[in-house]
């Protein structure tokens, strides 16, 4: 295993993002019911579809490029809230990687994903949002390059707490976003956009894992 | 005429519609364009949509003011406006208020000739919750 992560390990990791957003399509449909507009599921499954489709057109150089590619596909096919705040993860993380991706190019990546998030939704931890999985996860990724991890090893890191950040927000009540308007009975259900923010980094790690 | 002109957003075609129509009752001479909804028409909002009405009032010689209907249709706008170059975001802005209350208010300060900042204040429709 290399252990920097190439334009290849990308194209998987977005295709494998695709195959598991498609998977669990009706369960992250449930969760948003439960606390939103019930749109996310639908949402992420169409978005990422399409940002396959536009891989298949193939002729993309490096892990940045797969990277935009992804931003602009999920800023104009994503209706809900999701599209304008993966896009722009997506944009601010292809913007903070340049060429092959080591381990600590892993936490830069989620790094900018989280900056990203945090300037166009302006949500805090403890929200229960997507930032309470990219926190813990980038926390988990930087730890890990700083220990000496390689670059699968980080992204593993990363998505075992992005899954535990998701989990963690089951107790949260909403402060942010149209589940707010739920006040105290938005406790008690898992935020839609960290279990998907989970699903796709856990995806980034199997990726790597399999190159 | 070349005033200043609006884009509403909402997740509802209908309700973008239906606050287009509204606005332009005291303001007939306002270049008003609605953007609800998905690109195939589902409950969402467009940054297609959004950014076409954009670019077209510009290219009209427009100053365009932009509202919206909710959190996510906000953030939809507010990326629009970061892929505009600087010169561009100049002549657009975000209104962030009360969609309707907030269109009309916003579509009368152009109707009269108010400037882009006006027609934003307006559109904030502060002093409706003061």
């Amino acid at each position: 295993m290399s252990d920097s992560l190439s334009v290849a390990w990308a194209d998987a990791w977005i295709r494998g993002a695709q195959a598991v957003l498609a998977e669990h399509r009706m369960e992250l449909i449930d969760l948003d019911r439960a606390i939103g507009d019930g749109d996310h599921g639908e949402n992420m499954d169409r978005g990422f579809k399409a940002v396959v489709a536009k891989l298949d057109e193939g002729g993309i150089a490096d892990v940045q490029g797969v990277l935009k590619i992804v931003a602009s596909t999920l800023m104009s096919k994503v209706g809900g809230a999701a599209g304008p705040l993966y896009g722009t993860a997506f944009l601010r993380a292809a913007k903070a990687v340049e060429g092959d991706v080591d381990a600590n190019g892993v936490a830069d990546l989620i790094a900018g994903a989280l900056d990203g998030i945090v300037s166009r939704g302006k949500a805090t931890t403890g929200e229960k949002t997507m930032v309470d999985a990219w926190t813990p996860a980038l926390e988990a990724a930087r730890a890990a390059a700083a220990s000496g991890a390689t670059a699968a090893e980080a992204l593993r890191a990363a998505a075992t707490a992005a899954a535990e950040g998701a989990e963690a927000t089951i107790p949260l009540q909403a402060t942010k976003g149209r589940a707010s308007y739920l006040g105290e009975r938005s406790i008690g259900h898992k935020d839609p956009g960290a279990t998907s923010t989970a699903y796709i980094l856990n995806a980034a790690a199997d990726a790597a894992e399999a190159l | 005429m070349s005033g200043v002109a609006l884009v509403i957003v909402s997740h509802s075609v209908q309700l973008a519609e239906g606050v287009v129509e509204l606005a332009a009752q005291m303001a007939k001479d306002v270049a008003l364009r609605a953007a609800g909804g998905t690109d195939d028409g589902r409950i969402g909002t467009s940054f297609d949509k959004v950014n076409d009405a954009v670019t077209e009032l510009r290219a009209a010689g427009h100053d365009v003011a932009i509202l919206t209907d909710l959190g996510s249709a906000t953030m939809t706008v507010e990326s629009v406006l970061d892929f505009l170059d600087e010169e561009e975001a100049a002549h657009v802005k975000f209104a962030d208020g009360p969609l309707v209350e907030g269109a009309v208010a916003a579509a009368v300060t152009a109707q009269v000739g108010g400037d882009l900042d006006a027609v934003v204040a307006a559109g904030r429709a502060r002093e409706l919750f003061s």
